[in-house]
């Protein structure tokens, strides 16, 4: 009598979407999140392997049942071609990040003992600062910010997750 | 062959079966007007673009084709925005074409400029704006493509002016190629298999039909598998019609002011078969509580409905007739004695509460609504307006023919029925069309009173005019301490004005009277006007009140109580 039961608990769950390149497009998923009230992580759009596909990762806190009905919603969209749930297991993701950190001849050693602990790379250098540049899981990127923290971060700007399933599935089924 | 954008739309129109048209000129659409005399199609100059937007849903729904409504930019595009919501949440097919300012000034506040597409974006299926000749022919086509398919809806086209006036090559797309929008009609067969499995066990089945199954044409089908397995229906208020409502098997309408009979069979039901319905809070109350008992076979067209606010145990995507044709021939004839007599039980104490049996000589609704039933011989094609006179024309009108009914049900909006019934008539030029509204609704769009008359429409409007806003009053009667803010309404003398606009009016204030002036508006050639002055606080029964169970109903009072 019963369906499978749902996972209530709320996550971090990761969705692909593969819309046409159009103008609009991405404004009616924008919309649909909006109304819909879903609460939006982060967000990256970019062009995908397919020519006129664009491919949209987006982070939201949810539910089964939300993640459901959010892939059924943006399937409605007629500028959207595919819909995919990527979970953590069997898939990769990496964010990139720049960071503005305060530094001076006093601290530039350290922070450089730091960046190289992180295998991320120094940019730009100036009297009073210095930009980094990380890519790495999200938690790689929040450790890397953590330490830097002390010194002062005067600017951070974050791509948002970026995923693929591991091995030869594609999202677009394709092979 | 060279052609201006105008022509190119008006060509794609008369390929897309298009013979009507509801609109109001302006600035930036005279291109498209100049060309229309050019051209096999009736164009019908409404007194308010939402008058268009109504009429070419109502058109829509009367017809099953895709309804046609145009605007100049600006203030007429957003006065269409009410019309375009209306139709979108009941799922009517309608397109709507409004001009735009020409590309070189988009987006500088140019004069009647609007974000047309952007406003409507949320309320439609899509919107397309389209900046050059050239790119028309694909947007119409699209366009009635996506309004048509599917779960059908709203699309709007927003053509620029000087897209309207430069030429190109016209070429007229043989098809749509539309990867990201591909609805599943079919059905799955195992689903399918499943399901019939599930009704041959079932000792309480219940069947609740939506509108989903008139717009699939499938009430034969729905009718089929009723009566082979014996199996009660309950309808949607867009429900309504699909079955004679004289139909033994027919419990009638469900929900906040459903039958009780209906109401409490979905509370009992140990299977629930929901085909065309989306399951919505009018109909279930709140969702946690609704069919406690019950499994749930959700057999619907779009894929986001199912699951989205009832538990579904077997879910079948589909068109609504194509999913009956392949379950009826798997299912056997059944029949479920016990469970009929429970639901006969409820039936008849509602018949011996129906106010209808209480001696009065107030001139009440349900007796207005009863006694146009009994005259049309459920035949009539009734456009209702919004709250009470609806939930009475619901409750009192047994439809007989499909699609008798049009009405605003997701967004509920006033206003809707004058101008619907326009497109009604039109659509359905040889069937009687009454228009039923409150004082209220119509007042929102009486204007549209011109238009009846300058297209010679022969509506029979009902007023049910009890001066108040009459659901909302209901409310606060029950729920606010009869606090009535806003809602006592002073409105006209209906007769007067409908003689002033040109079209036969008549008051009726004794309940001797009712019968003899609805047959003369039906005997009179043309459009007539009858102004009911019902009783003033009047009530409809029975309610849910809100997050309550719909078992759980207030009944309207006995006498002796």
């Amino acid at each position: 009598m019963s369906a499978l039961p749902l996972n209530n608990s709320y996550s971090r769950r990761t969705l692909v979407a593969l819309m046409e390149d159009k103008p609009g497009a991405l404004s009616h998923v924008v919309n649909l999140f909006r109304r819909r009230n879903y609460n939006i992580e982060s967000l990256t759009v970019g062009h995908s392997e397919t020519p006129d596909i664009s491919r949209m990762t987006v982070v939201v806190y949810a539910n089964d049942a939300v993640v459901e009905q959010m892939a059924k919603q943006l399937y409605k969209l007629v500028n959207v071609v595919k819909v995919s749930e990527i979970t953590d297991d069997c898939s990769v993701s990496r964010e990139l990040a720049l960071l503005k950190v305060h530094a001076t001849s006093s601290n530039r050693a350290e922070i450089k003992q730091l960046v190289d602990i992180f295998r991320a790379q120094i940019i730009d250098v100036s009297h009073e600062s210095m930009t980094i540049e990380i890519t790495g899981t999200e938690d790689k990127v929040d450790s890397l910010l953590n330490m830097l923290k002390p010194f002062g971060v005067k600017e951070l700007a974050r791509t948002g997750r970026l995923a693929m399933a591991r091995g030869m599935v594609t999202v677009s089924g394709s092979r | 062959m060279k052609l201006n954008g105008a022509q190119i739309l008006w060509e794609c129109l008369v390929r897309e079966g298009v013979d009507t048209v509801f609109g109001i000129t302006g600035g930036q659409i005279m291109p498209v007007y100049h060309e229309l005399v050019n051209y096999p199609i009736r164009h019908i100059t409404v007194r308010h673009e939402q008058g268009a937007a109504h009429a070419a849903d109502g058109y829509a729904r009367a017809s099953g084709k895709v309804g046609v409504c145009m605007a100049t930019s600006g203030p007429g595009a957003t006065n269409l925005v009410t019309g375009i919501a209306t139709a979108q949440m009941d799922s009517s097919p309608i397109v709507a074409i409004t001009g735009q300012v020409p590309g070189s000034v988009l987006g500088t506040d140019a004069f009647q400029e609007v974000d047309i597409t952007g406003i409507v974006m949320p309320i439609t299926k899509h919107v397309y704006l389209v900046t050059d000749p050239s790119e028309v022919a694909q947007a119409v086509k699209e366009a009635f493509h996506i309004a048509r398919s599917g779960r059908p809806g709203a699309v709007l086209i927003d053509i620029t002016k000087d897209a309207q006036v430069s030429e190109t090559e016209f070429v007229y797309p043989n098809e749509v190629d539309l990867p990201g929008y591909k609805p599943h009609l079919q059905g799955n067969e195992r689903q399918v298999r499943q399901a019939a499995e599930m009704i041959e066990r079932a000792k309480r089945p219940l069947i609740i039909a939506g509108r989903g199954v008139l717009a699939a044409q499938a009430e034969g089908q729905l009718g089929a598998l009723a009566e082979t397995a014996q199996i009660p229906v309950v309808t949607t208020l867009l429900g309504k019609s699909v079955l004679a409502e004289t139909h033994p098997l027919c419990l009638g309408m469900g929900g906040m002011h459903g039958e009780v009979a209906s109401n409490m069979a979905m509370q009992k039901a140990d299977l629930i078969i929901g085909v065309g319905t989306r399951f919505d809070d009018r109909l279930t109350s709140a969702a946690h509580t609704f069919a406690p008992s019950a499994s749930v076979i959700h057999i619907d067209i779009d894929p986001a409905e199912i699951g989205k606010r009832v538990r579904v145990d077997m879910p079948i995507v589909g068109d609504a007739r194509n999913v009956l044709n392949k379950l009826i021939p798997l299912v056997s004839p059944a029949s479920h004695p016990e469970w009929l007599a429970e639901i006969e039980e409820w039936r008849n104490d509602s018949r011996v509460r129906d106010i209808l049996w209480q001696e009065t000589d107030e001139l009440i609704p349900q007796y207005v609504v009863r006694n146009i039933w009994e005259l049309t011989k459920g035949q009539a094609i009734m456009v209702s307006d919004v709250g009470q006179n609806q939930m009475w024309e619901a409750q009192y009108y047994l439809h007989q023919k499909p699609s008798g009914l049009i009405t605003s049900g997701g967004l509920g909006t006033m206003g809707f029925a004058l101008p619907a019934a326009m497109g009604a008539q039109l659509a359905c030029p040889q069937d009687l069309v009454w228009a039923v509204a409150g004082d209220g609704g119509f007042q929102m769009t009486c204007h549209e009173l011109a238009t009846i008359v300058q297209e010679k429409l022969p509506i029979k409007i009902a007023i049910l005019n009890n001066g108040y806003l009459g659901m909302v009053r209901q409310w606060q009667e029950m729920f606010f301490q009869r606090n009535y803010v806003g809602t006592p309404i002073l409105g006209p003398d209906f007769a007067k004005l409908a003689e002033a606009y040109g079209v036969p009016g008549v008051s009726v204030k004794n309940k001797e009277d009712v019968s003899a002036v609805v047959a003369e508006a039906m005997a009179t050639d043309g459009p007539f006007l009858i102004d009911f002055q019902i009783e003033r606080e009047h009530n409809v029964f029975p309610m849910v009140p809100s997050g309550q169970p719909i078992n759980e109903m207030i009944r309207r009072p006995l006498p002796t109580d």
